[in-house]
């Protein structure tokens, strides 16, 4: 992790409670941030394991009767791919954003429960960790990433053990998530950032947060029918004795189909957030994309079945679910248009968050246009388990998800790191991207209309399936390349990048009034809202026809303050926590002998349980004594109004280092007094 | 759970507990679970596989054991009462007794389960059977996780270490005590009353 972030974060101001930044600090922390960092940097790593797993798919299936691999490996290898890039990529780096961003954006000094949310990462890290040690202990799990039954409940191997009790912890780490960013969104919000006024993104989270508070506990039921299937006899998939496969595929589906709008929403609230930045105007239709956004939630739970057109629902059921299909996309293409009308006759500047958001746009509806085409049973009928569909849910999820999570990473990194990314490189990295993309997955709408089959190892030459099957693979291998450049930006080159003001882009939304890097407590003095895009408000007003004039500049705001705010303590609960649970965990697997492993790990568990609820979080490990002066200042800026009188606009964030703390400015950037200083 | 914000407390910009918030959605999602669970059992009815089936239900002993579960929500708002007037004595005694009542329901529960692997209602004997045990033993075991809570209320309040402004307290304990009750009346009333 620590290479992944500049050394600037790990100069606290002294007195903080991470004054010490050793890895210690990092294991015990409960900052928001960090734990974003965290989240993203995990997320990352597990990205290039996918990526890996999909090149070596991608090497089998380069020529007909392809011998890389044999067929078990290649059960293997899809079936890990694509859980991994679902659970151990796309839901977490939304969960990085998520926690990054939110409190920073409705003007919180952290999330609602900071010591949950160090927890969901710990779970989360040894989950992802868990899953993919089955590599050693016997095979990566092979039943696909829905895990059908009975198939996966009839294999003899442990490997669906680890599928299934793996995905378990994982929705342990994304249900606290869910309950933390929900009530956080709700409860935290500076004052006068009414529901409407809050940015896109923050909504799409929201409704991501309900999505998984409805869908989990679905596929929860599904993951323990089947494991109790394969270890203590039950028979809810055993067809012969009146179990009913099909069962599963409702529950998985009624979990699949919300979780891929978990997976997009994120995405569609960056680009939300970057395309009015670099169109400057806002975001058009900003009610219209909040709505379209619940819409889409709402009716993401009633098209489940169009997973399943083929399973024999009746004609009812399936007309049933095409319609519902079919409309989900109109609130999808609202979007689009929102969008489109953001950038209509903006001041576009092409940098590379842009890029990637108009990549998103382009990519994400070509894969909606093939999702439509899905909802048409008989057509669907054709197009099931074949690379049609393949290339459909790769266009909505890495033309789509992942662009975005790039737009993000690029927009947002210049207030992490307090440089931006060199944009030659960004700009390599988008357009070899998509080029790749395009080269790998274009030609699967062909490959699976002639007919083959996703998931089968081989296929045999000379059936015309030949050439587009290389110039997939020449595909896959480029967006390889296309990560180099990436890699080399955030790697190497990122501590030579340029610096970033705290406003790098001319931003519209909360973070971009503070410095960058946050402040270890984000806000100096905590904001007051008026209008959506408060910031930009501030600083912009309107000439008569309608153009925007910059009316007030602001100095730069510091890092550091003098004054003391209270934060929550660090603490080793949680990670406790995790490790006792990823240890019965194991110990299950390995029933009977693993049993006194599970034991053990239901010690460390309840340990850790204990400790968290006799834990003062705000005097735990019993050595910050010396910052509890003032417990609870901080709602009320009034009477923090002061501290700001003496503003001087003179640091950068830049040479920010350790002893301006001494110095003894506080600047507030958003002076909700407003206009004294124009 | 706790709270541990440094800017609000426990309690949000809006005013709002940020745990009772937090244990709302938590229940929401809870509604789900048992949700899937019943309409597995549903699906799963009829599917003895040649096994026993709803004739073994006892409904006159489990609606005794259902009473008891539900005077337990009785006793559980006596207790948030006295927890609001600051009677602390009252307040344990009233917890003590709904997490009596409590167990006495899943003696109940441990009770009719041995007599139906007896009577040769099992687990892995037919869909009906999987369905039926899971379920009612997920429930089981909600009841059992509020019986901890309630203890360990009892306990940290007689050391004096029960706060109200963090961690669980009697309200949030309360949210959830109720929850996995109207679960109950619901499970009760579906998977017994409905099927026989
Ligand atoms: C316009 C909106 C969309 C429509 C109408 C749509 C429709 C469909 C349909 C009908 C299928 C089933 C195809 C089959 O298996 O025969 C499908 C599969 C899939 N869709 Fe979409 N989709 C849409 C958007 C999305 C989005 C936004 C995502 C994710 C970000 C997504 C991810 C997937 C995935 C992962 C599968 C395949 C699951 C599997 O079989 O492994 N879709 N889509
Ligand atoms: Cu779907």
């Amino acid at each position: 992790m620590a290479t992944l972030t500049p050394e600037v974060l790990d100069t606290e101001e002294p007195g903080s409670h991470e004054a010490t930044g050793g890895l210690w600090s990092w294991i015990t922390t409960v900052d928001h941030k960090r734990i974003g960092l965290m989240y993203g940097g995990t997320a990352m790593f597990f990205f290039l394991l996918g990526g890996i797993e999909a090149l070596f798919i991608r090497l089998q299936l380069a020529v007909p009767d392809g011998t890389v691999l044999t067929s078990d490996q290649y059960n293997q290898l899809f079936t890990m791919h694509g859980t991994t890039m679902v659970f151990l990529v796309i839901m977490p780096l939304a969960a990085a954003f998520g926690n990054y961003l939110l409190p920073l954006m409705i003007g919180a000094r952290d999330v609602a429960f900071p010591r949950m949310n160090a927890m969901s990462y710990w779970v989360f890290l040894f989950g992802g960790i868990f899953l993919s040690s089955s590599f050693f202990l016997g095979g990566f799990p092979d039943g696909g990433w829905f895990g059908y039954a009975p198939l996966s409940t009839q294999s003899e191997v442990i490997r669906m053990d680890f599928w299934a009790i793996g995905l378990l912890i994982l929705g342990i780490a994304s249900l606290a998530g869910a309950v933390n960013f929900t009530t956080t969104i709700f409860t935290m919000r500076a004052p006068g950032m009414s529901m409407f006024k809050m940015p896109v993104f923050v909504w799409m989270q929201l409704v991501v947060a309900f999505l998984l508070l409805f869908s989990l506990p679905v596929i929860t039921v599904a993951l323990f029918e089947v494991l109790f299937d394969r270890n203590f006899g039950t028979l809810f998939f055993d067809p012969a004795a009146g179990g009913d496969p099909i069962l599963y595929q409702h529950l998985f589906w009624l979990f699949g189909h919300p979780e891929v709008y978990i997976l997009i929403l994120p995405s569609m609230g960056i680009i939300s957030e970057v395309l009015p930045v670099f169109s400057r105007k806002p975001l058009f239709g900003y009610q219209f994309v909040v709505f379209a956004g619940a819409a889409i939630a709402l009716l993401g739970f009633g098209v489940w079945s169009h997973h399943m057109f083929t399973s024999g629902l009746g004609p009812v059921a399936e007309s049933a679910f095409s319609l519902t299909t079919m409309f989900i996309a109109v609130p999808t293409g609202i979007k689009i248009f929102n969008w489109i009308g953001t950038t209509w006759g903006g001041k576009i500047s092409l940098k590379t968050p842009m890029l990637f958001s108009l990549g998103f746009i382009a990519m994400f509806t070509i894969g909606g246009l093939s999702g439509v085409t899905h909802a048409v049973v008989p057509a669907d009928t054709q197009q099931t388990d074949t690379y049609y569909v393949v290339a459909h849910f790769h266009y909505v999820l890495f033309g789509g998800a992942m662009f975005g999570i790039f737009a993000g990473i690029y927009y947002w990194w210049p207030k992490i790191s307090g440089r931006y990314l060199s944009e030659t490189l960004g700009k390599w990295h988008f357009w070899l991207m998509l080029l790749g993309f395009n080269l790998t997955f274009a030609p699967q709408h062909w490959l699976g209309l002639q007919g083959m089959a996703r998931r089968t190892a081989v296929y045999p030459p000379d059936i015309g399936l030949d050439t587009l099957n290389m110039v997939s693979t020449i595909g896959a291998f480029t967006i390889a390349v296309s990560m180099l450049p990436f890699l080399y930006a955030m790697f190497v080159n990122s501590r030579k990048g340029l610096a970033a003001p705290a406003d790098a882009w001319d931003g519209r939304t909360l973070e971009w009034s503070i410095s960058s890097p946050p402040p270890h407590h984000n806000f100096h003095e905590v904001p007051h809202v008026e209008a959506i895009d408060d910031f930009w408000h501030q600083k912009y007003g309107e000439d008569e026809e309608g153009r925007a004039v910059r009316i007030k500049t602001f100095p730069e705001p510091s890092r550091y303050t003098d004054e003391y705010i209270h934060l929550p303590s660090p603490s080793y609960y949680p990670i406790m926590l995790a490790a006792g649970l990823v240890l019965m965990a194991y110990g299950f697997v390995f029933a009977p002998l693993g049993i006194p492993l599970f034991v053990i790990g239901a010690l460390v568990l309840f340990g850790g349980a204990f400790g968290w609820a006799q834990e003062d979080p705000d005097h735990p490990m019993g050595d910050h004594a010396d910052h509890h002066a003032d417990a609870h200042e901080g709602t009320e800026t009034g009477d923090e109004a002061q501290a700001g009188a003496d503003a001087s606009g003179d640091v950068s964030s830049d040479d920010v280092s350790s002893e301006d703390v001494k110095t003894g400015e506080v600047e507030v950037a958003a002076d909700e007094s407003g206009g004294d200083d124009v | 759970m706790s709270s541990e914000t440094a800017v609000h407390g426990p309690i949000g910009t809006d005013g709002a507990d940020i745990r009772k918030t937090a244990m709302w959605a938590f229940l929401g999602s809870e509604c789900l679970f048992f949700g899937s669970f019943i309409a597995t059992f549903l699906l799963y009815s009829d599917e003895t596989n040649g096994g026993p089936g709803t004739e073994l239900f006892d409904i006159p002993f489990t609606s005794v054991s259902s009473f008891v579960l539900l005077m337990s929500s009785l006793t559980m708002v006596l207790a948030h009462n006295a927890y609001e007037r600051e009677d602390k004595r009252q307040m344990r005694i009233w917890l003590v007794a709904t997490a009596l009542l409590g167990t006495v329901f899943l003696g109940g529960q441990v009770f009719e389960f041995t007599t139906f692997y007896a009577e040769g209602l099992r687990m892995d004997i037919s869909p009906f059977g999987s369905a039926f045990f899971v379920l009612t033993g997920f429930h089981g075991a909600h009841v059992a996780i509020g019986v901890i809570m309630l203890t360990s209320m009892v306990i940290m309040s007689r050391r004096g270490n029960l706060h109200s402004h963090r961690g669980m307290n009697v309200e949030l304990v309360g949210l959830y005590w109720h929850f996995v009750d109207i679960v109950w009346i619901v499970i009760f009333t579906v998977v017994y009353l409905l099927q026989v």
